[in-house]
């Protein structure tokens, strides 16, 4: 994964609060391949209308907006279902770093695992940067060493898990770091055997009980 | 319990989190044994993960596939469907078979949803560590497991090592005292607690349900509100194992036999959290001031008692919540300050991880029973055992008899991603657990509500109090 230290680039305003996974990749385009990209059905019900037109009033068509790669969104961003494919949506779109006071746990945990920055404001500086971003403002700069977003004239502080900042700066992947505990593991699913018997499943020969 | 610390002062979440932990990291990182891992049609991105890196599913026989996103429910000829949707099913049968895993198969008499079955089989039980790329995971947590929802990357290194990287969430407690009124059920306490606490009111938090409310609720009632917790941004929500529980699991296929099941249940009966335990948050309910609830925005925070009106924006203080309240009006075409039963619906589905047990069926049966539905509506039984009992009980005549379908076991008309969707601006009374738009399909309308309640809707065709449709008194809390 690539590692993320500092973003610079053209910043979208998106004014909502529970912009859910639902909405960040409709239910229907997650039957395609990820080879193909997700880019394209990002946000795709408030992007087009109904004939495929994009719609006028979602500032991700504009086109002081084209080529985004932050987003700035209220609270509960990514709510939602368990789909990894929202982020995939996200980063195959150009996204790298989307900027709101809460996130869906679930979301926020994808989000770090490619690579993309969930970071945290306070709803006040929020508002402060969704305001900038409406009166004309088009970039964003990201420091995620010195955790500080500036953006026009503005400064704000965000937060985010110490431990996904360490992951993200780094690039690093989990499987390989857990590869490095393989002795670790395999000694406590023995002892665990041990100590819960009843964790194994039962093999049943037939499976029909009672509903 | 062996292997739990049974130190003082400790949360049911935390001793059964404790009693999982592989590596401790100085930066509060652990890694988590996983004890059961579920896998649906939507595994296909983690499977090629395993397949770039030419790795093996490590512990096949911790692993379960199951066939419910995209089944069909009219038909089980796969010829039949779209070839789109046959392929995901496809996809699953293939990493199954190439993996050695179990797989819950269309042809499966135990086939359902993920979250039915579990508990059905016994694959779900106290103490377990549990996880699935779905974020309803959170319903096995009735049990006391630590369940929740992971995304596909997560899936991949569960696969690869049967563990997670996880830091502990804080603890929070729901506690719930008194008695329910009949016909108040486990949906409408948890939209209770949404509505209260938001839809990201747990976020970052692990939930334990406790007090005499829910230590009432049947095993069908806590799979219903642990479903919820969720929709509340909690990372997932546990009961402690008590006796209703034990007796549910007695005689469960994959759970154990004989004596080996009664010595389980001791360890499960001891899992609870200590008198001292401190939660990092606590949240106290009256369960006799919660009544029948439906939601009539585009969060499952924007839930309100039938007996309420539609908030008017004008009147909420807080400007970015009036901003949400209006678009939620907007897209949900209702007025500020109509009454929620003048709400007229388009059609109903009964069905979903959330509400689509036996219990649920016979409750929305004793609704239906000698009434016609004036909409149309679709009630899908949450596995085909359900199915079975159900037909067993007669329920699917009075289902049919009302003038509903009654089809096949799946995940069907909550997400829509096997075709059953609602038609673009209809409005639909569901049992399901999101409301967000378009979730049902593309300009979908949703309001969520108890089967009952479904039930009562589908009779007069507009969002009803189901307490004036009942016959006699329901038992509480089912």
């Amino acid at each position: 994964m690539k590692p993320f230290k500092t973003l610079d680039a053209i910043a979208c305003p998106l004014p909502q609060s529970n912009v859910d996974t639902d909405q960040l990749i409709p239910a229907r385009f997650m039957k395609r391949s990820r080879a193909d990209g997700y880019g394209g059905f990002l946000l795709y019900d408030l992007r087009f209308d109904e004939n495929g037109e994009p719609k006028t009033d979602c500032p991700l068509n504009d086109t002081i907006r084209q080529g985004a790669q932050i987003l700035v969104s209220r609270r509960n961003f990514g709510s939602g279902s368990s789909r990894e494919a929202a982020v995939y949506a996200l980063v195959d779109y150009g996204v790298s770093c989307v900027i709101a006071p809460s996130y869906g746990d679930i979301f926020a945990s994808n989000a770090v695992n490619n690579g993309l920055l969930p970071a945290v404001i306070s709803e006040e500086d929020c508002e402060a940067l969704l305001a900038g971003l409406q009166d004309g403002a088009d970039t964003a700069t990201v420091d995620l060493e010195a955790l500080t977003i500036r953006c026009a004239n503005l400064v704000v502080p965000f937060t985010v898990d110490p431990v996904w900042r360490t992951k993200l700066l780094n690039g690093w992947d989990d499987i390989d770091l857990t590869r490095s505990h393989s002795e670790a593991i395999a000694a406590f699913a023995a002892a665990d055997r041990e100590r819960r018997p009843w964790m194994q499943p039962n093999r049943p020969t037939t499976a029909k009980p009672e509903a | 319990m062996p292997g739990i610390d049974a130190g003082g002062g400790k949360t049911l979440f935390d001793k059964v989190f404790d009693a999982h932990v592989v590596v401790r990291r100085e930066d509060g990182q652990c890694l988590l044994w996983i004890d059961r891992h579920f896998l649906h049609e939507g595994s296909f991105h983690a499977f090629n993960k395993l397949k770039d890196r030419d790795a093996e599913v490590t512990r096949p026989d911790l692993t379960f596939g199951i066939e419910d996103h995209y089944v069909p429910t009219r038909t089980r000829d796969l010829s039949k469907i779209d070839p789109a949707i046959r392929g995901m099913i496809e996809q699953l049968r293939g990493n199954s078979e190439r993996h050695g895993l179990r797989l819950f198969d269309l042809d499966d008499p135990g086939q359902g949803i993920v979250h039915v079955v579990g508990p059905e089989q016994g694959l779900t039980l106290p103490g377990l560590t549990m996880v699935c790329g779905d974020s309803h995971t959170a319903t096995h947590g009735a049990f006391g497991a630590i369940a929740f929802g992971i995304g596909a990357s997560e899936v991949a290194h569960v696969l690869m090592t049967q563990t997670l990287w996880q830091k502990k969430p804080k603890r929070m407690r729901v506690t719930v005292d008194g008695t329910l009124a009949p016909g108040v059920t486990a949906k409408d306490i948890a939209l209770s607690i949404i509505a209260k606490i938001g839809a990201d009111g747990a976020a970052g938090h692990a939930i334990e349900y406790a007090g005499s409310a829910i230590r009432g609720l049947s095993m069908e009632g806590r799979l219903t509100l642990c479903n919820l917790s969720i929709e509340a941004g909690g990372r997932c929500g546990m009961v402690a194992p008590d006796q209703t529980t034990v007796d549910y699991l007695r005689g469960r296929p994959f759970a154990p036999q004989g004596e080996a099941f009664e010595a389980a249940a001791k360890d499960w009966l001891a899992l609870a959290s200590d008198p001292d335990a401190v939660f990092d948050r606590e949240v106290l309910f009256d369960a006799t001031e919660i009544a029948p609830v439906v939601t009539w925005g585009i969060t499952p925070e924007d839930a309100s008692p039938i007996t309420a009106t539609v908030p008017d924006p004008e009147q909420i203080a807080d400007p970015a919540r009036a901003a949400q309240v209006r678009d939620a009006l907007d897209y949900m075409d209702i007025r500020p300050g109509q009454s929620l039963t003048d709400i007229r619906i388009d059609r109903v589905f009964i069905g979903s991880c959330t509400n689509s047990r036996i219990e649920d069926i016979r409750a929305a049966a004793a609704i239906l029973a000698g009434r016609k539905a004036k909409v149309p509506g679709l009630v899908s039984p949450g596995s085909m055992l359900v199915k079975k009992q159900a037909e067993e009980e007669g329920l699917d005549r009075i289902i049919r008899d009302a003038g509903l379908e009654w089809v096949d076991a799946g995940c069907s008309m909550c997400v829509g991603m096997n075709g059953d969707l609602v038609p673009p601006g209809e409005r639909c009374a569901s049992t399901t657990n999101r409301n967000f738009r378009g979730r049902q399909g593309p300009g979908s309308r949703t309001h969520l509500m108890s089967p009952a309640m479904v039930a009562a809707a589908a009779v007069t065709g507009h969002l009803t109090d189901m307490r004036q449709l009942m016959r006699e008194p329901v038992s509480a809390g089912n």
